[in-house]
């Protein structure tokens, strides 16, 4: 699974890359917000760049208004892509009517992304509708939309200012989903520390421009030297209460996936 | 006592220019906590926090989602819903009303999440899309999946396809910044653009929000229609009974003062208004007249008599300062006991008018005497004998024949009382309000067609995580499902398990054979973790499965049946489960289910509250009368007419609702008043005058008939008038009061001397 964290490696060619690098590092006065959040966007993208692939451990956590609560264990396996969107798979170990089931997803830059659920029970793997980004990811606070694939292509983006987030001075910016048919989301208001250029805390806004979610990202760590990924997510939707939580661990680098781990051929494969 | 009385008189004529001005500005002070007065538009409010079955529902709500509502029911002129057209602005609405606020989920028949085999995988998509682009074939094939679907025939749709409903989730944020006027107005907005861009189609708007908001709008309604009205009845009628004007503006001013202290101190005591206790103002001016009335008929008896303007008015205090405040304190007590009742909003009732009739007592007794010893008054001496006629006549017919009268009267209490026999409890809250909102035309529509708006919902555990998928429980669920779906009232169960047996047959390449349930618990699981890993937002199953899967939401809904048929049917449930699946049992829950038993909930606390009352009065009208015997005796002409108002309502309409419930003790402290009078005026002749029975019953016609004359015709006239209200909580309690004034009027002039006849006088 591929984290809004984690923002994916976009390939520009040369000039571009140098003159978005350029505009970022360096303030132009000439500089618009519009160009200012994308040169910002793109910046965390790139450094991010040629992680390979990667698997973790994440336990999700479902909240009531009630305070009940449910875990589900997924396995998670990330392949980045040259030139594309990651591909990302996801073994479902708990709840135990579901163990076994595998989640595939290809993001691409441009275009819908494709995704399969393969079920263990029926030994069949089914393609998922495209168009449903907007839906919950089991049943959680999540969307897809969310925790896919986060390219730069899919957002127009807007730098709004510079504030202290939790002592770490931040770049607020607005970003807006380009597909905005099937988005469930008018606009994000997203907070990046200026050190690292990691997410610190989203609020997305619905159709009606209401303030639906809250993710909070936090107990990020550094792997290879490079990479940085958090240990914690936690989601709060307003306006019915509920939550959801995301805690990671075993964040594995290299492991030497391939393409062949992630085709309709290995989601059968999966134990 | 007697030395008070003088005193007061005294203490009003004398500082009269102290009096009148300052207890104006003391009313004015306290009146000015009105600015403070809000009203309440959830339909919640009847319930208290105690009550059990909102305690169920809001735990429901807790565990699925609490959810407001917005329906919009679409009928077009054709009769089809299946024409192009048709659909294109069925899609249209479904995607403007995600911009009506708080909306959290919007169900019509266009976004309908419906799933087939498409080869080997399952194709979930919006039942209708770019409705503007469809060939008659692909309208037709719509057509059957919709009619035929179970989860939308008789829920968003009618067999025939000639109706359809969309259905808005609103959910209220807990923060406080939500408004039900912005979301009922946003609806009205987009109902008024549907309007305009499609004249072909007849369409309505109710659901929970939009009985909410009839909620708030019902006091103001009442208060701006009935008021005037009451105001231009109390003005006549003082006017036409006094014939005077300055005491016409004077008992006038009384009222209003009294009125706007009430809802004053209910201002600063930080009060909500609700549509039963908003009308507090209709109730107070009604009441407040009688003790103005009473004051002044006295002086200006006293003045024909020939006595000066400012005796007449000590005198007048004198005599009447004793009964006034029995009257006022009994009337006071009895909406007091209002506050043993489960519904909030008549504990508000109760007090606010209490605080209103405790404030006309003062203003009748040392505001309005020192503005009439200010004002000129003038008095025909000539016509006492006139008006005072037909009392006397009166007074002779009940002497002469006491004794068919006294056993007619027997006959008629008896009589009328037997047809409390008829009555059943019933509340349908729909139905509180009338034709007059557009809503409740709305709403018909839909229970004539589509679900309705009264619904039982079911959580149904399984008792362990992700027990919904065990086919065992997945069987019982159906089995259940399709038990109320033989039961006559039920018009749709919304169930799992239609989407199990579904998604069951598109797994099969969408063979029939295979509309089942799944036969293994991890097949269910996998096909539901499919289905919903489909959904778009706002139409996951968030709301009919809780979070670790062990429980699911089914919904029974009925067309708008009643109290009892809920009740009943609720029960049925219940017995259902407990022979087939004891782990299972749980209550029905539900707004209708709440609704159900809040009038029997509040007739068993407020019979409580009756009793205290009823002793509590008893007891002043043993003390004040310092007789044993007559108090007890006032039991009688002041109980027997609520019982034979409930047995008029039995004969008439049958059917009592929340309003009633608090009829008894809010009539006993009304109706107290007359006999009080009639009493007290009895034994002043029997013991200062040393009267025989005859003479004072004659004494007491004289003096306090025509008083006790117009001012029943004051309560009886404001009852009646409340009974006007559009909303039917008000207009039943003021037909059931009016009635039992009227026929406490008829035992105080006919029962209540024939009686003391009986007991006291001379054979």
């Amino acid at each position: 699974m591929i984290l809004l964290s984690t923002p994916p490696r976009l390939l520009l060619n040369a000039i571009t890359c140098a003159s978005l690098l350029f505009t970022a590092v360096l303030p132009a006065h000439s500089q618009t917000a519009e160009e200012k959040g994308l040169a910002i966007a793109t910046e965390a993208d790139q450094r991010d760049d040629g992680f390979g692939d990667y698997t973790a451990d994440m336990s999700m956590t479902l909240r009531n208004k009630q305070g009940r609560e449910s875990t589900r264990l997924i396995r998670s396996k990330t392949l980045e892509v040259n030139g594309d969107g990651d591909k990302s798979l996801s073994i479902f170990d708990t709840p135990r009517d579901v163990k076994g089931t595998a989640f595939l997803s290809f993001s691409h830059r441009v275009g819908d992304d494709e995704q399969w659920l393969y079920l263990p029970a029926l030994k069949r793997v089914k393609r998922i509708n495209s168009r449903n980004k907007s839906g919950s990811f089991m049943g959680s606070e999540f969307a897809y939309e969310d925790i896919s694939s986060q390219e730069v292509e899919k957002y127009s983006y807007k730098h709004l200012r510079e504030e202290e987030l939790n002592g770490m001075l931040c770049y607020v910016g607005e970003s807006y989903p380009v597909d905005q048919k099937n988005s469930g989301y008018t606009r994000r208001i997203t907070w990046l520390d200026k050190a690292e250029y990691r997410l610190q805390k989203v609020e997305f806004y619905d159709r009606k421009q209401s303030h639906l979610k809250t993710l909070t990202v936090s107990g990020y760590q550094q792997y290879l030297g490079k990479y940085w990924r958090a240990d914690s997510m936690k989601m709060i939707n307003h306006q019915t209460g509920k939550s959801t939580t995301l805690q990671w661990t075993n964040y594995t680098f290299k492991t030497g996936l391939t393409d062949k781990d992630f085709n309709s051929t290995s989601l059968k494969r999966i134990r | 006592m007697v030395k008070i009385e003088n005193w007061i008189g005294d203490i009003v004529v004398k500082y009269r220019w102290l009096m009148a001005p300052g207890l104006f500005l003391l009313a004015m002070l306290a009146a000015s906590g009105m600015q403070f007065l809000t009203f309440s538009n959830d339909s919640r409010m009847f319930f208290s926090e105690e009550n059990p079955q909102l305690k169920a529902l809001e735990e429901l709500e807790r565990t699925y989602t609490k959810v407001e509502n917005v329906l919009y029911i679409i009928l077009p002129k054709s009769g089809n819903i299946f024409e192009k057209k048709t659909l294109a602005a069925i899609e249209f609405l479904t995607e403007e009303a995600w911009k009506i606020p708080f909306s959290s989920r919007i169900d019509s028949l266009s976004n309908y999440q419906h799933t087939r085999a498409l080869e080997d995988d399952l194709m979930v998509a919006d039942l209708i899309r770019d409705a503007k682009d469809l060939s008659p074939e692909q309208i037709a094939a719509i057509k059957e999946i919709a009619t035929t679907e179970p989860m939308l025939v008789h829920s968003l749709i009618d067999e025939k396809g000639s109706i359809t409903g969309i259905n808005i989730n609103i959910i209220k944020p807990d923060d406080g910044s939500y408004k039900i006027e912005e979301v009922s107005q946003a609806a009205r907005d987009l109902k008024q653009l549907m309007d305009e861009r499609y004249p072909f189609l007849d369409i309505y708007l109710t659901g929970g929000v939009m009985i909410d908001t009839a909620f708030g709008d019902a006091p103001r309604r009442d208060m701006s229609a009935l008021i005037p009205i009451m105001f231009t009845f109390l003005l006549l009628l003082i006017l036409f009974s006094l014939r005077s004007i300055f005491a016409t503006v004077a008992t006038l001013v009384v009222i209003v003062l009294s009125t706007v202290t009430g809802l004053g101190i209910a201002g600063w005591l930080g009060i909500v208004l609700t549509p039963a206790s908003a009308n507090a103002p209709v109730i107070i001016l009604t009441l407040a007249v009688a003790d103005s009335i009473h004051i002044l008929v006295t002086a200006f008896y006293r003045m024909r008599l020939g006595d000066a303007k400012h005796s007449a008015i000590r005198e007048s205090i004198r005599v009447n300062l004793q009964p006034v405040l029995i009257t006022s304190i009994s009337t006071a007590i009895g909406f007091m006991t209002m506050n043993f009742s489960d519904a909030p909003p008549f504990r508000d009732l109760g007090n606010i008018v209490a605080l209103g009739v405790l404030s006309a007592f003062i203003y009748s007794v040392f505001f309005m005497p020192a503005l009439m010893a200010i004002l000129p008054l003038r008095v025909k001496k000539e016509a006492d004998t006139k008006t005072n006629r037909p009392w006397a006549i009166l007074a002779e017919f009940v002497i002469a024949r006491r004794t068919p009268i006294f056993w007619i009267m027997i006959v008629m209490i008896i009589g009328t009382s037997s047809g409390i026999s008829k009555i059943y409890l019933n509340d349908e809250f729909i139905k509180y309000f009338d034709h007059s909102y557009p809503f409740r035309v709305a709403s018909d529509i839909s229970a004539e067609h589509l679900a309705g708006l009264e619904i039982i919902d079911w959580d149904l555990k399984s008792g362990e995580e992700g027990g919904i998928n065990d086919p065992a429980y997945l069987q019982t669920v159906e089995d259940f499902a399709n038990w109320f779906r033989e039961q006559p009232e039920v018009r749709h169960v919304y169930s799992i398990t239609d989407i199990m047996k579904r998604l069951n047959k598109n797994m099969h390449g969408d063979d029939p054979a295979y509309y089942t349930l799944p036969e293994e618990r991890n097949l269910a699981a996998q096909y539901l973790l499919l289905y919903e890993m489909n959904l778009p937002f706002g139409l996951d199953l968030n709301n009919r499965i809780n979070v670790d899967k062990s429980a699911t939401r089914m919904t029974v809904s009925t067309p708008n049946i009643g109290t009892a048929a809920i009740l009943s049917l609720e029960r049925r449930g219940r017995a259902w489960l407990a022979e087939h699946s004891p782990s299972m049992q749980t209550y029905g829950s539900g707004l209708s289910i709440i609704f159900s038993s809040i009038s029997e909930r509040n007739i068993r606390s407020m019979l409580k509250g009756s009793v205290i009352a009823l002793i509590l009065i008893s007891l002043i009208m043993i003390a004040a009368l310092k007789n044993i015997k007559l108090g007890l005796l006032s039991l009688l002409p002041n109980l027997t007419p609520a019982f034979m108002a409930f047995g008029v309502w039995g004969f008439v309409v049958g059917q009592v609702g929340l309003a009633v419930s608090v009829m008894i003790a809010m009539t006993l402290g009304i109706v107290v008043d007359d006999t009080v009078h009639f009493l007290s005026k009895y034994q002043r002749g029997r013991k200062e005058h040393g009267m025989n029975a005859e003479d004072s019953v004659r004494y007491a016609f004289n003096t306090v008939g025509s008083a006790i004359w117009v001012t029943t015709l004051a309560l009886v006239g404001g009852f009646t008038i409340l009974s006007f209200s559009g909303f039917q909580i008000n207009s039943h309690m003021g037909a059931m009061t009016a009635i039992t004034i009227i026929l406490a009027l008829i035992l105080d002039f006919f029962f209540l001397p024939t009686l003391l006849l009986k007991l006291e006088g001379s054979k």
